[in-house]
Order: structure tokens, then sequence, then C-alpha cells
């Protein structure tokens, strides 16, 4: 099987002030085509870096990023991208959000042919209806569906998703979680998602990177074989709840804390 | 764009109150008008000199407003420069400083006199150098404070630097400049009656002042006072219009 994301022993160093700062060492990571990579790790490791190398928003000291089949050498129209931060700009509406890309990616795209689109988002995500409203008129959990909307507006081949549902309240994350499901049955795309959340990472993901302290490398990488959409109950599951406390033995192994406690015990 | 009628029959009644307290003031003291003019004595002197109003009222209105397009264009590239790049704005920031500190009216003499006769040039000029300096600041700030995601959306999928300032960045500064302007609209205004003022043979509502005040005629002075408040306060005004419809975005929600 071919991967649509490779990343190849991939080391970075940010130049700063007190000298070179390594945030990757040696990092690898490979997603097949429609996967769902879930990356967990210490704050602070490195994993915004990793989407920004893969988003080709900057380059590897050492070490190589593919995307289907290509080098990544500069920013590729076939990314979008979902942050914490929805980043909504309010002297638009809902609806000219989340056409922005398309205004630069396909700027001869008709308007009808962008509104439909997106108005086909909006109602995937429960937003039907939404379009004409502003950004302040939306809640935290709807301004992040549409945060979604704008990220896969355009029909990117990699969905990068740095911690998107991370400020939101439990009951609205496990909501947005199964929308991401719905999204992955009716489009077709490739994930990256960055995240906090042990259980967000064993739901969504077909694969659950841990990524070490800083500079990361790829410590352990966890397979999810339930196939998907995956109703929330999973999670309760005696799979799941195995799989959740090795993940986060390895987490704490990646903090530098789990030896230390287990000769405590 | 409706206006509700208390929006008019406020200011108005505010104006008449304040009309005649003065009145009332200036009766009960029975102030001479060298000392203080009533309104029932700057009245007619708008009537006598309605032709010169009008003239100079002109004059003072167009050159404030072109001194402040340049304050405008020059303002909105030294932030542009400003808010784009960490080098120039640590080079051009204290320069603006040490030039907004120079008190404007030390300048006015030399400006006449570097450009002696260039009335027009140099008033818009005077009234240039006031007010760009708050443009400035705000466009820069308005641009340094943009959010890091936006610009990686947007160059994740190519798009250029002119794209990213034209579509966000430029957009996202407009509260701010526009809360700028409002100050800058102020200030320039000083900047070219303080300029009519001082030259010879000059123009404008500030030189009408200037004559009132050699012909010892009070009730003048004081009606070109109140005719620059006008003009104040239909400028002000304008921009709060243009900041409706340009930024109507931040003023209707704000957060
Ligand atoms: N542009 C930069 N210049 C210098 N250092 C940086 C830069 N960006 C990030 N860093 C540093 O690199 C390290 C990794 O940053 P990064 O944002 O990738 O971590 P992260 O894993 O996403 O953290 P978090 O979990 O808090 O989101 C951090 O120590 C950060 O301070
Ligand atoms: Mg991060």
């Amino acid at each position: 099987m071919t991967n649509l994301i490779e990343i190849r022993n991939v080391t970075h160093a940010y130049r700063t002030e007190e000298g070179p700062l390594p945030v990757l060492d040696g990092l690898e990571l490979a997603v097949p085509e429609n996967g769902f990579c879930a990356v967990v790790g210490p704050s602070g490791c490195g994993k915004s870096t990793l989407t920004r190398l893969i988003a080709g928003l900057m380059f590897p000291d050492q070490g190589e990023v593919w995307l289907h089949g290509e080098r990544v050498s500069s920013p590729r129209k076939t990314v979008g991208m979902a942050f914490q931060n929805p980043v909504l700009l309010e002297w638009r509406t809902i609806m000219d959000n989340i056409t922005l890309p398309l205004e630069i990616v396909a700027p001869r795209m008709s308007r009808h042919a962008r509104r439909e689109r997106a108005e086909a988002l909006l109602a995937l995500v429960g937003l039907e209806g939404f379009g004409d409203k502003r950004p302040s008129e939306l809640s935290g959990g709807m301004r992040q569906r549409a945060s979604l909307c704008r990220s896969l507006v355009h029909k990117p081949e990699v969905l990068i998703l740095d911690e998107p549902f991370g400020a939101l309240d439990a009951f609205t994350r496990e909501d947005l979680w199964q929308t991401m499901h719905q999204l992955r049955a009716e489009e077709s795309f490739t994930t990256v998602l960055i995240t906090h959340d042990l259980r967000e990472s064993v739901y969504l993901g077909d694969q659950v990177v841990v990524l070490s302290g800083r500079p990361a490398r790829t410590q352990y990488v966890m397979q999810i074989e339930d196939p998907v959409p995956r109703p929330i109950d999973m999670l309760y599951s005696a799979a799941s709840v195995e799989k959740l406390a090795t993940l986060r033995h390895q987490i704490q192994i990646a903090q530098g804390r789990a030896p230390a406690e287990e000769a405590a015990q | 764009m409706k206006v509700h009628p208390r929006k008019i029959l406020a200011p108005l009644a505010g104006l008449l109150i304040v009309g005649l307290f003065w009145e009332w003031l200036v009766w009960y003291n029975q102030w001479p008008t060298y000392v203080m003019a009533a309104p029932s004595d700057v009245g007619p002197r708008f009537l006598d000199f309605y032709e010169l109003f009008a003239v100079y009222s002109w004059q003072t209105l167009w050159r404030t407003v072109a001194g402040l397009m340049i304050a405008i264009v020059v303002g909105t590239l030294f932030g542009m420069l400003m808010g784009l790049s960490r080098i120039l704005n640590d080079a051009l920031y204290p320069l603006l400083v040490g030039f907004n500190a120079v008190p404007k009216a030390t300048v006015v003499p030399i400006m006449a006199l570097l450009f002696v006769g260039q009335h027009d040039f140099n008033t818009i000029m005077i009234a240039f150098m006031i007010s760009f300096f708050p443009i400035s600041v705000s466009v820069a700030i308005g641009l340094s404070t943009l959010e890091p995601e936006y610009r990686d959306i947007l160059r994740s999928l190519g798009a250029s630097r002119f794209t990213i300032f034209w579509k966000i960045a430029l957009p996202k500064t407009l509260p701010e400049f526009f809360g700028a302007l409002k100050v800058a609209v102020t200030l320039a205004f000083i900047g070219t009656n303080l300029m009519e003022i001082v030259e010879p043979h000059g123009r404008g509502l500030g030189h009408l002042f200037q004559s009132g005040r050699i012909n010892s005629d009070y009730p003048l002075m004081f009606a070109v006072l109140i005719a620059l408040a006008l003009l104040g306060i239909a400028l002000y005004y304008v921009v709060v219009m243009l900041e409706r419809i340009f930024a109507g975005w931040a003023v209707r929600n704000p957060t």
C-alpha cells in the first residue's frame, strides 16, 4: 500500500537567540491514503512544528517529507488546516469564511458553485442555514465546525488538525468527534490530528503515534483496527480501555516520568 | 440608514441649553465683548460676513482634507512597513515618536519660512505632519497583532504575501485605522488653523480669526471659533460614517 504522507527521518532545529533548539529528531511517520493519524506527545515537544512541515510552510534541516509521491518543497494547494483557534474573519459571513480557500485555490470557480460546495459541507457538520451569520453569532463549537468546513472546502488531499477540539467542553467535543467520522464517511482526505486527548486519539485514529519529549522522535505507534465510523461506546470496550492504558503509559515515558514512578511502586 | 429622531433632537437640545447658558453668563456678569462675546453678538457676525465665512471655510476644509489624505497614504505606508517588518519597526519607531513629540507650533513658522508664499502647500503639509502619526501607529499595531493561524491557512494554499495582506491583514486593521482617523481628523484641523493664523496674507478661517484680532472685532473671533467647531464636527462625523460603511462589522459586534 502506498502512503499518502511519508515523513522520513526528519530532524529540525529552530534557530533562537540562545542557539539552535532541536525540536524534531529522526522522526518517522507514514499515513496511508484516507488514513487518520492521531499524534500525541508532551506539551512543547514539536507537534505543531510537524504540521508546519507537512503543510510545506517550512522545511526540515534533514530528512524528507513526501506527500502523494512528491517531495514537499513549497506550500501546496492540496492541504487544509484547522487549529484550536478557529480564526474566522468577523467581517465575512460564515459562508464567505468557508469559501475563502476557494478564492485562492480556484479563483475561476463560479460564486454559485462555491456556495453550493460550502452549503453541502455546512449541512454535513450540522450548520445548515447558518451561512449568513457572523462568526460572533455562533457558539464555540459551531465556530469550530465552520472552521472544519473551511479546511475541507477545496477538497484537500491532506487535512491537518492542530488540537481543533482542545478548547471545547467535553460534550461539544464528543459531538465534534462524531462529526469528524461523518466527514470521513462523505469526503475523502488523509488526516493528521494533533491532540492532547488520548480518548480522542483512540476514537478517531486508525493509527496513534506517540512522540517523545523534545526533540520529538516517533516513540510508539499503535494501530486501531475498529471499523469507522465508530460508535462512541467503542471507547468503553475492554480493548479500548487497554489501549488507553498503554498510551497513557507511553505518554508518561515520553514525559520522562514513567520509569521513576515504577521504581517508587 | 435609519436615524432615530432622538439622535438629532438630543444634540440640538444640548446646543440650545449651552447657548442660553452662555448668553446668560455674559449678561449676568455684564462682560464687554472684548472679555467675552455673547451668542447674540456673535450671530450677526455670521450674517455680516457670510460670504467670507463660506469662502474661508471651504479653504480651511479642503486643505485639511488634502493634508489628511496625504497622512492616510503616508501613515498607512509607514504602518505597513513597521507592521510587516520587525527591523523597520525598530528603525522607524523612535524616529516617528521624536517627530511627533516636536510641538507643531514650533514647526509652523519654520515651514512658513521654508516655503514662503506657498500658502496651500504649507498648510497642507502641517495638517499632514500633525495627523499621520496616530494613523501609522494604529496600522502597525493592527498588522503586527495578526494571529499567525490566518497566515498559515492562506500560505499553505499558496497565497502570496499580497493576497494575505489584502484579504486579511488590511480589513483586520480597519477598526484600529478608523479609531486613529477620528483622532487624526481633529489634529489635522488644528494643524491647518495654526498655519493659517501664522502666515501673513493667509487664507482660511484661521486668517479670518487673525483679522478679527487685528481689528479688535471680538465677536468675529468668537464667530470663527464656532465655525471651526462646526467644521470639526462635520469632518468627524464623515469619518464615523465611513467607519460604519467599511468597518461596521466591528462596531456591530464588539467582542
Ligand atoms: N518559530 C519558532 N522559533 C523558535 N522556537 C520555536 C518556534 N516555534 C516553536 N518553537 C519552540 O519549539 C518547540 C516546539 O514547538 P511546537 O509548537 O512545535 O510544540 P507543540 O508540540 O505544538 O506544543 P503544544 O503542545 O504546546 O502545542 C517549543 O519549545 C517552542 O517554544
Ligand atoms: Mg502546538
